[in-house]
């Protein structure tokens, strides 16, 4: 039965490939209509917006042992949450540093008169 | 909150990113573009917190995360000054790696929080291939950007640190990454022994970022922080297949290919293979080529004589390099091209893509001393000009005017896009001493006949143009 049905459905993987390798390209057109005067405030604000990986730790820091769960499992759940604060503290410091330092630098371009 | 509607909204959050790159291709628009980044953010976030089961302890550390990262974030924001921008992003982009070697971990260890373990607890094959590429391109980001960092910052010489056999090591390093990760995949994900080959995984990943990064010189330093822009969004991307997260797949793929692109601009700019940068060791061979002993002359100028003659021109083209990132001149040199307005001098400014230590790091810095962009010129949208200009004011840039790599074809510059400074009427260098450049090449321009050397810090030089003026 399991091999019918894996036959039949598409693997969710392929339209996480499919997603991705599109927005590959979204990211080859945008990027070169970027004003190379403005390369430095791209790179600062690609840095914010890769942060997102902060969503990763969020879960992270919330993940719960079932009930009468062992030790080692408790322990592993633990560290998880554990490393779940630790990526959600550096993620935040991208987050808050990328985007305001991208405003301020942003604010400096200006037009003649 | 439904998987169905979390889904779409990472979506949602997704799409805002592309909107906040799409804004940068002009200034007016990059404004709203920045808050399209934000509010993107914003939704992810909450879209997160609303899906996952917020205990107190869970509150606690997530608003203590947020509180104590973002205050530091804001901090850092606000108090850098411009010319410390190129360390400052090699510096987040080494917390982008290390958050995600821990996002990686976290997934190890409890598959059940991210929905990804089989029904006996064991992980997806597919799922510790992903995470095994998101953890040694984390690692690898982090460990190479505290480097750059390094460089950039001056906490360690810029000079290429040649090991040998370099390439074999890392080679020999990328091969026991790779039998790590068959390994894990034997281990199902579970128990100690995946955890321990995670962290070995991890610490080669590390060693080989390292590696990676110490043997490139400091004039190769745009390359080097674009490229691990690249990593840093692959790294990303490679999680967010594992977590499943539309959100993270896109801005995986845009920073990814963002870092990629640059990477590629900044290789152009200076005629070089991206292979041949990685591989490193880039102006220390040319370096002890220098000095052939023939004494030339050199005409010496005092900022009176400068400024006499820039007064008396019709044009003016600057050309800014990193030396006026390290004087902190851009203040002054506006205040010049201030004075010679005044005086009915059309003042232009010409930017070669690689001057500096990261792209757009010269843009950034005239912006901030409240130079209008638009008498900001490219390379190809000036370079015809230097001919009608009487003078071509260059500070603290030397290899992108270096004619040798138009007619020198024994020059390691040569082929290199340069700006034809020569072309001008008289050109100025403001220099503090008449040595080689990053390249370790020496510049013939320094003694042709209509060139003259202003030999003293740049600042102080400018000053001294602007009390003549």
């Amino acid at each position: 039965m399991l091999a019918i049905a894996s036959d039949l459905a598409v693997d969710p993987f392929v339209f996480r490939l499919a997603i991705f390798t599109l927005a590959c390209f979204v990211g080859y057109f945008v990027v070169w209509s970027v004003t190379p005067a403005l390369h430095t405030p791209l790179m600062a604000v690609t840095n914010a917006i890769s942060s997102v990986i902060i969503v990763g730790a969020l879960i992270a820091a919330s993940a719960h042992a079932f009930m009468g769960s062992d030790e080692s499992v408790k322990a592993a759940f633990g560290m998880t949450r554990a490393f779940g604060f630790i990526a959600i503290t550096l993620a935040s410091v991208n987050i808050f540093g990328g985007f305001l330092v991208t405003q301020r630098m942003l604010a400096m371009y200006k037009k003649k008169g | 909150m439904s998987a169905n509607l979390a889904a779409v909204l990472y979506l949602v959050s997704g799409v805002l990113f592309i909107q906040a790159l799409r804004g940068l291709a002009s200034p007016e628009s990059a404004r709203r573009g920045n808050l399209y980044g934000m509010a993107g953010m914003a939704i992810a976030i909450l879209t997160t917190l609303f899906a996952i089961r917020l205990d107190f302890m869970t509150l606690v550390l997530v608003l203590g995360g947020l509180t104590i990262g973002g205050t530091v974030g804001a901090v850092i924001a606000r108090r850098i000054a411009m010319t410390a921008m190129p360390q400052l992003v090699a510096a987040f982009h080494s917390l982008v790696g290390m958050a995600a070697v821990f996002v990686a971990a976290a997934a190890l260890y409890a598959p059940e929080a991210f929905g990804i373990n089989n029904p006996d607890g064991s992980l997806h094959l597919q799922s510790l291939i992903e995470l095994s590429l998101g953890v040694f391109i984390g690692a690898v980001t982090f460990s190479g950007s505290v480097i750059a960092f390094a460089k950039l910052n001056g906490n360690m010489s810029g000079k290429p640190i040649l090991l040998p056999l370099r390439h074999i090591i890392n080679l020999g390093l990328l091969g026991v990454a790779i039998v790590l990760v068959f390994m894990l995949g034997g281990t199902h994900g579970t128990g100690q022994e995946a955890q321990s080959l995670f962290w070995i995984l991890t610490l080669v990943a590390l060693v080989f970022g390292v590696l990676l990064i110490i043997p490139i010189g400091g004039a190769d330093m745009p390359v080097v922080v674009s490229m691990l822009n690249s990593y840093s969004g692959w790294a990303a991307a490679a999680l967010g297949f594992t977590l499943e997260n539309t959100a993270l797949l896109i801005t995986g793929a845009l920073v990814g290919s963002s870092g990629a692109i640059l990477s590629y601009i900044m290789c152009k700019g200076m005629n070089r293979s991206f292979l041949s940068v990685i591989m490193g060791g880039f102006g220390e061979t040319a370096a002890a080529a220098e000095d052939d002993g023939v004494e030339r002359n050199v005409k010496r100028g005092a900022a009176e004589d400068a400024a006499f003659i820039m007064k008396n021109a019709g044009k003016v083209i600057i050309v800014p390099g990193y030396g006026m990132a390290v004087a902190q001149a851009q203040h002054a040199l506006k205040e010049m091209a201030n004075l010679l307005k005044e005086e009915g001098v059309e003042v232009k400014y010409a930017i070669h893509p690689v001057a500096g230590r990261m792209p757009g790091h010269m843009n950034v810095l005239l912006a901030e001393a409240d130079v209008p962009y638009d008498d900001v010129f490219e390379l190809e949208d000036i370079n015809t000009e230097f001919g009608t200009a009487d003078v071509a004011f260059v500070i603290g840039a030397n290899d992108v005017t270096n004619p040798a790599a138009e007619d020198d074809p024994t020059s390691p510059i040569y082929g290199m896009p340069v700006l034809n400074v020569w072309n001008a009427g008289t050109v100025m260098f403001i220099k503090r001493s008449l040595g080689a450049g990053y390249a370790g090449i020496e510049n013939p321009l320094f003694f042709r006949d209509n060139t003259m050397m202003l030999l003293m810090d740049a600042k102080k030089m400018v000053e001294e143009i602007n009390k003549a003026l």
